[in-house]
């Protein structure tokens, strides 16, 4: 599904990724892990075509196609899904609008119908409580006047109603209290299908004691130095970054 | 806060505003202005210029009374005095007008023999209401909206008389009210913006073509949201319409004014007057969608609008007034309210939007003079393209108002680098029992939110799109349910090219 290969990338000209390899098919859950400012959020928005995020080499590869020059909508509309780390408001834009909004769209590049008002509405309702989204939150405008954890479960609320092949969560699990982490993962476990596939970024362990992960990369300075099974994460909960980076490091010297 | 809306109108518009998405602009200069289209009528001009004598003539034309020749002689003669110099505290730049380059009075031929029904009325002219999307038929029926449409100054068609009759509400053009009904007409004629108000409505008192009157007995609800449609279509033909609304003591009115001008290379003056006068606890509610041509792209033609309104509230009374300006080249327009009797409310709710080289500078006054008098002003200006918009507003406390409140939120968005807004509010308070509240915001459309709707699958034109209608969801909310969709159809379509 995904195919990432010597991937370059900087941020107002400050390298962030130096040489990313990875590797994503359907069906699977992959973590990406790694201290502050390593660069698992730049992986993320370099993946959804986020503006100022440059890809200075590699290459990006979906579904046979190169991303790279593709507009973010268009990416979207392929299937990939960002549950962004910092979520914005949209003022005066009704939540429910604006998801309808995003799945017209997505239906019309499938070749689908659009969803009537009706059949939209009975839905989104069924999702919202899915989701354990305070339904009076969901009648209000996108984000507006929601907390951390509520933006990031709207997120969530998005991520099922739009059904993406490929879901990239960035820090989705930040700012969370267990219960709400505990809805999330379980929301995810249920959309896990051999059709889609995770990307879950994250700085802690926490999640994926919830979301069992096929694949965890270790991401440390732009670069991936550790990659192995569900077990590494547990590893890296005992060790610590330092303690698993380091032995890592003399390996390779 | 909201008007419940008028029971007993229901979607027809809504229709043709689907057939509207259709025939969005396309990229031919000519072509932009969705609604340019001239009908070929014959006009009944009267030559270019104006001057006593061309006073004299309309007024003849429409066999007015005596007094109302001498009231528009007397502007006439105030507005000589002026030298035709116009106010310019505006922040708005424009090539002059040339008074005496304007056809002051144009009239339908059909006029002549005073169309009975539709059936009597111009096809040709039939077919522009249609083009408007105008549903004057069924259509008017199913959107249960009366419309007296004012065509170059005359109305050529009023509907749902019956209904209205049986209300004992008055919808009639002006110069029907001036023959059936002189003494309400000149009672409140200039009762509230008087003939020597301002440069241009003093132009008005003079040369005043047409325009609608309403009047509302005493305890009456106004059955149905009254619609008038004006449209400026001879070729250099200022447009001098003159409204007058009263509503009695205890009434309610909803009025709804939609304008568009045909595509002109030209630019043409619009110069009306509204007056509304909200007697003892009525409430007259008044909205606007303003859709003259706005030039083109590179700043050529376009309706030069300057607009004098205001109304007038007793004890009790409410006015409130919603716009949606998205046409123009200029727009010089504040809706304002006379808060004269005690526990009276004025309420301004707007969204301005200028794209390519429009100016708007628009808002209101609020004139605080009865006790316990409140008002609310909610202006959103967006700007586009090299677009300059001005917020201007004027608060003012006389000392007899004691206990007085206002809130004011003045919200501007920027779409691009090369527009501009400005707000200038002015407060005087003269009572110090006074309450004011003023919110100012200035934003643009972040990167972030375009990239999150963008990230969502909308493309950047409709991801600013929708960001920009969230911006105006508040005023949009004070519209009648129809007009508030035409609202959001118009932004679309005057938006287009600004963004993507």
């Amino acid at each position: 599904m995904l195919e990432i290969e010597q991937l370059h990338a900087s941020v107002e000209g400050t390298k962030i990724l130096k040489g990313i390899d990875l590797r994503v098919n359907a069906g699977e859950v992959h973590a990406i892990m790694g201290p502050n400012g390593s660069g698992k959020s730049t992986l993320a928005n370099v993946i959804a075509g986020r503006p100022g995020y440059e890809v200075t080499g590699g290459k990006i590869n979906y579904e046979g196609q190169d991303l790279v020059d593709t507009t973010p909508d268009d990416r979207a509309l392929s299937g990939i899904f960002l549950a962004m780390q910092y979520p914005v408001e949209l003022p005066g834009v009704r939540n429910r609008q604006f998801i309808k909004a995003a799945l017209d769209a997505l239906r019309n590049r499938r070749g689908q119908e659009e969803l009537t008002a009706r059949e939209f509405d009975t839905l989104y309702r069924a999702k919202v409580v899915d989701i354990g989204m305070d339904p009076d939150l969901s009648r209000r405008n996108v984000n507006e006047g929601f907390s951390g954890g509520e933006k990031k479960r709207n997120e969530m609320l998005q991520l099922a109603i739009l059904e993406p092949k490929l879901a990239l969560l960035d820090e989705t699990d930040s700012g969370l209290d267990i219960d709400a982490l505990r809805t999330i993962a379980t929301g995810i476990n249920g959309m896990r299908s051999s059709d889609r596939a995770f990307i879950l970024v994250t700085h802690y362990q926490r999640i994926l004691s919830y979301i069992n992960p096929d694949y965890v990369h270790v991401l440390v300075d732009g670069q991936i130095v550790r990659q192995g099974g569900s077990e590494l994460s547990e590893e890296l909960e005992a060790k610590g970054y330092k303690g698993l980076i380091e032995p890592a490091n003399r390996g390779n010297s | 806060m909201a008007t419940k809306p008028v029971e007993g109108h229901v979607v027809a518009r809504e229709l043709t505003l689907t057939n509207s998405r259709v025939i969005s602009r396309t990229s031919s200069l000519d072509n932009d202005y969705k609604y340019g289209f001239v009908t070929d009528i014959d006009s009944d001009f009267a030559p270019k210029g104006i001057s006593e004598q061309i006073v004299r003539l309309i007024s003849e034309k429409k066999d007015e009374p005596e007094w109302l020749l001498d009231w528009r002689l007397k502007a006439y003669r105030h507005w000589v005095k002026q030298d035709f110099k116009e106010p310019s505290w505006a922040k708005i730049d424009y090539t002059p007008i040339d008074y005496q380059d304007i056809y002051y009075y144009a009239a339908p031929k059909s006029d002549n023999d005073s169309p009975k029904s539709l059936d009597e009325v111009d096809p040709e002219l039939l077919e522009t209401f249609s083009k408007l999307g105008i549903p004057l038929q069924e259509q008017a029926q199913l959107a249960g909206v009366a419309v007296d449409a004012v065509f170059d100054s005359v109305s050529v068609a009023t509907t749902y008389q019956d209904q209205l009759e049986k209300a004992g509400v008055i919808f009639c053009s002006m110069t029907e009210a001036v023959h059936n009904h002189p003494e309400l007409v000149q009672k409140y004629l200039g009762s509230v913006v008087p003939y020597s108000d301002n440069f241009f409505a003093t132009l008005n008192s003079a040369v005043f073509s047409d325009g609608s009157f309403v009047y509302v007995p005493p305890g009456v609800r106004c059955p149905i949201e009254l619609m008038t449609y004006f449209r400026i279509n001879a070729l250099d033909t200022g447009q001098f319409e003159r409204t007058l609304i009263i509503a009695d003591e205890g009434s309610y009115v909803s009025y709804l004014e939609g304008c568009t001008a045909p595509l002109r290379k030209t630019h043409q003056l619009h110069a009306a007057v509204v007056e509304l006068v909200a007697l003892d606890g009525a409430e007259i509610k008044y909205s606007t969608l303003q859709n003259w041509y706005p030039g083109d792209k590179n700043g050529e033609g376009g309706v030069y609008n300057f607009v004098t309104k205001r109304g007038k509230a007793s004890n009790d009374a409410k006015i409130s007034w919603t716009q949606v300006e998205t046409g123009s080249a200029i727009t010089w327009k504040y809706p304002s309210v006379i808060l004269q009797g005690d526990n009276s409310t004025g309420e301004f709710y707007s969204v301005a939007l200028v794209n390519n080289y429009q100016q708007a500078d628009t808002g209101t006054k609020m004139t605080h003079i009865g006790k316990n008098t409140k008002s609310t002003i909610v202006a959103k200006g967006i700007s586009a393209g090299k677009g300059q918009s001005t917020y201007r507003g004027l608060v003012q406390i006389m000392p007899s108002a004691t206990g007085a409140t206002n809130f004011t939120q003045c919200d501007s968005l920027l779409v691009g680098d090369e527009c501009g807004a400005h707000t200038v509010p002015y407060i005087d308070v003269r009572n110090p029992t006074a309450k004011m509240e003023h919110e100012a915001s200035t934003s643009k459309v972040s990167d972030d939110q375009l990239f999150y709707a963008q990230q969502r699958g909308l493309n950047e034109e409709e991801a600013h799109y929708m960001i920009i209608n969230g911006f105006c969801r508040g005023i949009f909310q004070e519209l009648p349910f129809e007009f508030a969709m035409e609202a959001q159809q118009l932004l679309r379509v005057s938006l287009e090219g600004a963004v993507g």
